[in-house]
């Protein structure tokens, strides 16, 4: 998508403070992809949960899932751990929102439709789905339990009426198929309007069956299960662009799959060494390219990242371009190793470029340059003085994400406190919002937020001491092609729009 | 003697450094700002952590393999640097990790470096034993999967060295009809050929009692056993 610099502006933002399912009020937002992120501002469209109890009457047969999920208000306090959200992921023409929670529950939201009466409604988001996408298992003979958490989520294209997604837990990855139905035949000849078979000798006139309208389900059907080919935890999957095929990476291997075969893969990269006593690495994210099927990334804990192309061999052990930075000598620590194993891996739209996200930067490399990144970008370098604080409590190993915008302009990840940053790569300029219901007002424009390293703290700054390292955004997700963000905090999904004057 | 008087030294130097910011000791060798604190201090105390860390993470039933690679690589990290100071570290003040501790401060570098091998290795033991299908390895061209199941990665694992004393056990610990806390130390058995004999050895914590009970509910079975024999008892019974 080309950008031109007059399309460019910044418009006043309006913030309001929504309950769940509330519709926004106010003028509508007009929206535009090229709008860049660091003079205007942020308004929240909606904070939608996932509470259990919804998913539970979806459950159930001949419910309207929309309806029941469009009037029941949920208080947060209701929210169990199985409800943190653990993905999320737009669709590729940004209508539909997937979110994976910790429970193995997949909740889509569909974006409300412009309408001439309720204009001001377009860009909220309303559940459109909920199902049970992955069951708590046991390996009995390893005597260990396999957590239904999602991992990831992934949408096919859309080539029919019909969407289709890819979940995953830590060994299964599923394809589900989800559909819409708004008719019913109804007229029978041999059946009743309850289904039961009628006596034939009453039957003394033959009618043809019609299609009659009916309210809206939306059902989602497991289509393909692909098991049993990951001895690890599964961290990544990947959809190619050749729509048949898509890859599954653990901590150790890759595996290519065609989404018509279950029952085997290809194993396309293995870095399990033979002798155990010389694991070193791991895998920690991967990826296909956009718009090459041959060409796939992966990262490791070491901080490098090896590009692939599968035209080379069949086993892609050989990398085809090595990325790395070198070890900074001035910031060498007995952490080092740690903070620069990377968390996400993801190619940019153009397909030019990828981006990696690492413990404190965010970095982002040209394809063609291996020796160094072309551009870093430090999300909180207020951290490094306390490291070993957070190599205590673990939040060191904390894998955040990080995504593109729809033109590739600016990039955004999250940190702690709730904060999320985003990071405009051509005026370089950043900012960082809360995601937050305690620090959200109606009618209020979302207020940058700044960290106070040391000194004199202002008043609108909050120093470092007073971060909260258990509220973190992990995980946030851009839509497609305009400035909707959706920020996932723990069980709440915040769903961020632009507005332009 | 001497050691125990260099732990002192040191402790009392620890103490007096408590007003420097504690996060400055963590930042590496390199740092200036270790400069101000003694840097085999602050090694030890990290490489405590990290034993600590290391034992929650093998606690679990399926420890991340991620984690777990980052604390070894780590720990190998620290070790490099502590090496050169030598003395051996006295006991970790951390009594929930007694064992590890123990066998990893008592081991030289190289069974040190063993004994995270080993401990990797128990991971590939553990995969090892699932019947679970493997991927399919494409030794062919591209779009020809090759036929049949590939033997089992975990099977080749077990042939090392290393691990010949794991194999005996593991399958022993499989078909013994023992209570859990003899595979919860079966776990352990690779981080030193002298592991089993370390409770005895190292002072009591809260660990040791319940190997011992286990290790003398196996001797009187072995006892009931060669008593039912008319076989006169073992040495050391």
């Amino acid at each position: 998508m080309v950008l031109q610099p007059s399309e460019r502006h910044y418009g006043d933002w309006n913030h309001r403070r929504l309950g769940p399912w509330c519709s926004p009020t106010g003028s509508p937002a007009p929206l535009s992809c090229e709008t860049g992120c660091g003079e205007g501002s942020w308004i929240l469209v909606c904070r939608l949960l996932v509470p259990t109890q919804v998913s539970l009457l979806s459950m159930e047969e001949d419910i309207d899932t929309r309806k029941i999920n469009n009037s029941f208000l949920r208080d947060h306090s209701y929210a169990t751990e199985a409800d943190i959200i653990s993905t999320v992921e737009f669709n590729h023409t940004g209508e539909l929102l997937a979110t994976g929670d910790k429970g193995g529950r997949v909740v889509i939201f569909q974006r409300e439709q412009e309408s001439k009466n309720q204009v001001h409604r377009r860009g909220e988001y309303n559940v459109y789905s909920t199902f049970q996408s992955h069951e708590p298992e046991f390996d009995y003979l390893k005597s260990l339990e396999i957590e239904e958490k999602i991992n990831k989520i992934r949408w096919l294209p859309q080539q029919n009426a019909a969407y289709f997604l890819l979940s995953t837990n830590d060994k299964t990855v599923k394809l589900w198929k989800v559909s819409e139905r708004d008719k019913r035949p109804e007229g029978y000849n041999l059946k009743d309007e309850e289904g039961r078979l009628r006596d034939p000798a009453t039957i003394t006139t033959l009618r043809v069956p019609v299609l009659r309208p009916m309210d809206l389900m939306v059902e989602a059907t497991p289509r393909r299960v692909f098991a049993n080919a990951h001895t690890y935890h599964i961290n990544s999957i990947s959809v190619n662009s050749d729509y048949e095929t898509y890859m599954s990476a653990d901590d150790l291997r890759i595996n290519l799959w065609n989404f018509e075969i279950t029952n085997q893969s290809f194993n396309i990269v293995d870095i399990k060494p033979a002798n155990m006593e010389e694991l070193t690495e791991v895998i920690t994210a991967a990826e296909f390219h956009p718009h090459h099927c041959n060409t796939f990334v992966y990262s490791s804990s070491k901080g490098t990242i090896r590009l692939c192309d599968m035209r080379a061999s069949a086993l892609c052990d050989r990398h085809t371009k090595f990325f790395e930075e070198p070890e900074d000598p001035s910031n060498r620590s007995f952490f080092s190793e740690i903070i620069s194993s990377i968390s996400d891996v993801k190619f940019s739209h153009s397909g030019r470029y990828i981006m990696t996200r690492d413990y404190l930067t965010v970095k982002v490399w040209d394809l063609n340059m291996e020796n160094r990144p072309i551009e870093t970008y430090q999300v909180h370098d207020y951290l490094r003085s306390k490291l070993c604080s957070l190599y205590e409590n673990d939040c060191i190993f904390d894998k955040f994400e990080c995504v593109w915008n729809g033109s590739d302009s600016v990039i955004m990840t999250g940190s702690y406190n709730n904060f999320f940053r985003m990071f405009d790569r051509n005026t370089k300029r950043d900012v960082t919002l809360e995601a937050s219901r305690e620090n959200s007002k109606p009618r209020a424009i979302l207020k940058p937020r700044k960290v106070c390293v040391g000194g004199k703290r202002r008043k609108d700054e909050i120093s470092v001491d007073s971060l909260d390292f258990s509220k973190k955004i992990l995980h946030t997700a851009w839509h497609p092609s305009e400035n909707i963000i959706a920020v996932a905090a723990t069980n709440n999904l915040y769903i961020f729009q632009d507005k332009v004057n | 003697m001497l050691s125990k008087g260099l732990k002192r030294k040191q402790e009392e130097e620890e103490e007096g450094k408590e007003a420097l910011a504690v996060d400055t000791w963590w930042l590496g060798p390199g740092h200036p700002a270790v400069a101000h604190a003694p840097p085999a201090v602050a090694s030890r105390s990290l490489f405590d952590l990290s034993v600590l860390k290391l034992h929650h993470s093998l606690q679990q039933s399926e420890p991340d393999l991620q984690h777990l690679v980052l604390v070894v690589n780590t720990l190998r990290r620290i070790q490099a640097c502590m090496a050169p100071t030598a003395a051996l570290p006295p006991m970790p003040s951390l009594p929930t990790a007694p064992g590890i501790a123990d066998n990893l401060l008592a081991s030289s570098d190289a069974s040190l470096s063993a004994s995270m091998a080993s401990l990797l290795e128990d991971l590939s033991h553990i995969e090892g034993l699932s019947q679970a299908p493997q991927p399919l390895v494409d030794e062919g061209p591209p779009g020809h999967p090759t036929g049949g199941a590939p033997p089992s990665l975990g099977a080749l694992d077990l042939l090392g060295p290393a691990t010949g004393c794991l194999l005996v056990d593991g399958l022993e610990g499989l078909f013994e009809d023992t209570d859990t806390s003899m595979y919860d130390s079966e776990l352990w058995a690779p981080a030193s050929e002298g592991h089993k004999s370390s409770p005895e050895d190292g002072p009591g914590k809260e660990e040791a009692p319940e190997l011992d009970e286990a290790e003398l509910d196996y001797l009187m079975d072995v006892l009931v056993g060669t008593q039912a024999l008319e076989r006169p008892p073992g040495p050391g019974c």
